[in-house]
């Protein structure tokens, strides 16, 4: 009889809630709590959601605003469409949902309602990228793609809970629609340790590094970030530019980082189709560099299911894989 | 939520005037808004001339006698809400707005022209008191649930209207709406849908069936009257009773309105029904000379 002892499969249920590494420091619920902050200071603000305000951190707001919150029911469509006419009457609508719905559902909606007539309404969509192991169902991997080419929206991809929170308030006082993907649950906590604020539009560098610069956004900054401290091991110097907006995207910026003998390298939790690297590859050749950039990104295809560990070792999100493909793009 | 609003009295209604005043009132906007859409459609040489014919006398209706704006402010913040969600209605629209004096009649001549204010498909970045871009169909009654949720949590007590047509209703978004205006109690919002029993592809009926609709809309809960929508007399009487049981907290309401098609002029009702009504260029002022026939053959009686 065999005792051969396997390795106990993760589970997709462990890693549902949160993406943060075991012991991190985290904030809970941090958006929903960003947006209470932001609606005891702006009477305007309202809040929608499509049966999934337990899981979009809406029901912080819910709980705190219950006549301002509305819950339209799983009806993406009416979602967007309501959240239109509630801005066409003067309010400031936040709607969640997860952005696979917002952004494959009820993309007429967005595009027409909201983004033609340029009304401030602010989609919050979760689940963006790989941040769930339920497969390409709840795996928003191509929402950025999708939603670069809509006219007057302004794409919002924060690192943290830092983010979030600095973030919310300035979506609401900016006049058109936005697109925050949404970190949900247990959010790490992870720019309050640099020299950081989130501004509207504009990428910051964090760290500084004389071999490699690294652009990312979302919660690849989060993994950047790491992979710098363990690529210093090996005595490779990274730089990190944080873009959390990338749309309008902020060129000139991330362009003066990227246009040296450094090694570049984008981050993001997204397809390598139509998200960071492309917005980055775009403004290289339109400023006419002749730059090579490499891209970290989830691959052009349908993903698997399965835990978020095992599944962002295999797409090369994790800071293992980071570092291996920068160490062999340096040789 | 704000205060509750009782139902607000009818603005463009002239007071005092008796019923068959009032049906002649309307008749003649409606007569005047099928001349403009006539006018228009010659212009541009083709165009949605017999869905505007069609929903002459819904629009009269609103316009003449339903609905609160004012003229000179189409943007002010009492008004009520009219939103065409059947884009290509436009034409009529254009007509509506320009009886009711928010677009000048001079300026319909401009329709579907390069800079105009009135694109062939409605959309509200370029026409006053336009107030949603429909076109893309299912659109509106959404919207429409929007306004209405945010004009109560405002306190307002401005009623919403919805304009949409039956074909809109093969669209999921519709019943979306329809769920959602029912749960949120909307009592404000009132949708009339035109049903001409015709979309792109040829009749509804075989195109995707949608009756039964009536017991579709009772079903859904809403306050449901089904009309002739090219009787004059029927439309006022049920946008009574919608305007009578309009509150904030309540049932929305919805008027199916039956209508035909190139109605006015026997020339295009008797034409082979197509969604994109061709006229010769011939045969515009036979329309308009069998439009004013018909009217006045029926002032007369």
């Amino acid at each position: 009889m065999s005792t051969t002892l396997k390795a106990p499969k993760l589970k997709t249920s462990a890693m549902i809630a949160s993406f943060a590494d075991p012991g991190q420091k985290t904030a809970s619920a941090p958006f929903g709590h960003a947006l209470v902050k932001a609606a005891e200071a702006d009477p305007r603000i309202v809040g929608l959601t499509a049966d999934l305000g337990k899981y979009t951190d809406m029901h912080i707001f819910a709980k705190a605003f219950p006549e301002r919150f509305f819950q339209m029911g799983m009806a993406e469509q009416l979602l967007f469409g309501a959240a239109a006419g509630m801005a066409e009457t003067g309010l400031v609508p936040f709607a969640s949902t997860y952005s696979v719905f917002a952004a494959r559902r009820a993309y007429d909606f967005l595009c027409l309602d909201i983004a033609e007539p340029n009304l401030n309404v602010n989609i919050v969509g979760g689940l963006p990228g790989l941040t769930t192991g339920y497969g390409p169902s709840h795996q928003a991997t191509e929402d950025m793609a999708i939603f670069r080419g809509m006219p007057n929206l302004t794409i919002v991809d924060p690192c943290d809970s830092v983010d979030i929170e600095q973030a919310v308030p300035q979506l609401a006082a900016s006049e058109g629609p936005t697109y925050l993907r949404l970190l949900r649950g247990n959010v790490p906590t992870v720019l309050d340790e640099y020299d950081y604020t989130f501004e509207l539009g504009k990428a910051k560098v964090l760290r500084g590094g004389n071999d490699v610069v690294f652009v990312s956004s979302g919660l690849m900054t989060m993994r950047a970030l790491q992979a710098a401290e363990a690529l210093a091991a090996h005595n490779v110097d990274v730089a990190v530019v944080h873009a959390p907006t990338i749309k309008p995207f902020d060129a000139e910026t991330v362009l003066a980082e990227v246009n040296t003998d450094r090694l570049a390298v984008t981050l993001e939790n997204h397809s390598v189709v139509g998200g960071l690297f492309e917005t980055v590859a775009s403004a290289v050749v339109t400023a006419g560099l002749g730059k090579r950039v490499v891209p970290v990104a989830l691959p052009d295809e349908f993903l698997d299911a399965g835990a978020l560990p095992t599944l962002h070792e295999k797409y090369g999100l994790s800071v293992q894989r980071i570092v291996a493909k920068v160490l062999a793009e340096l040789g | 939520m704000g205060p509750a609003a009782a139902a607000p009295e009818i603005a463009t209604r002239k007071l005092g005037e008796t019923t068959m005043e009032r049906i002649d009132r309307v008749s003649a906007a409606a007569h005047r808004i099928r001349h403009h859409a006539l006018n228009m459609g010659e212009v541009q040489g083709q165009g949605y001339v017999g869905q505007a014919l069609g929903a002459a006398d819904i629009l009269a209706t609103v316009y003449s006698d339903q609905l609160r704006f004012r003229a000179d402010d189409p943007a002010w913040e009492g008004r009520d809400r009219f939103l065409l969600s059947t884009g290509h209605y436009a034409i009529g629209h254009y007509a509506a707005l320009a009886e009711a004096g928010i677009v000048p009649v001079e300026e319909l001549e401009s329709y579907g022209s390069d800079d105009s204010r009135l694109p062939m498909s409605g959309m509200s970045t370029y026409t006053p008191g336009m107030e949603i871009s429909g076109g893309s169909l299912g659109h509106g009654l959404a919207i429409a649930v929007g306004m209405a949720l945010g004009l109560r949590q405002q306190g307002s007590t401005a009623r919403v209207f919805n304009f949409l047509s039956d074909g809109e209703l093969d669209e999921g978004s519709t019943w979306e709406a329809a769920m959602g205006a029912h749960h949120h109690q909307l009592g404000m919002l009132t949708a009339m849908v035109d049903i001409n029993a015709l979309q792109a592809d040829g009749k509804t009926d075989t195109v995707l069936r949608t009756e039964p609709v009536t017991e579709k809309w009772e079903a859904f809960g809403w306050y449901t009257q089904r009309v002739d929508g090219n009787d004059v007399g029927a439309l006022l009487a049920a946008f009574d009773n919608a305007a009578a049981q309009a509150a904030a907290v309540g049932r929305p309401s919805v008027i199916l309105c039956d209508t035909k098609v190139g109605r006015g002029v026997p020339l295009l009702e008797e034409r082979e029904k197509a969604h994109f009504m061709r006229i010769e260029e011939h045969e515009w002022q036979l329309c308009r000379e069998q439009l004013s026939a018909g009217f006045n053959g029926k002032a007369e009686r």
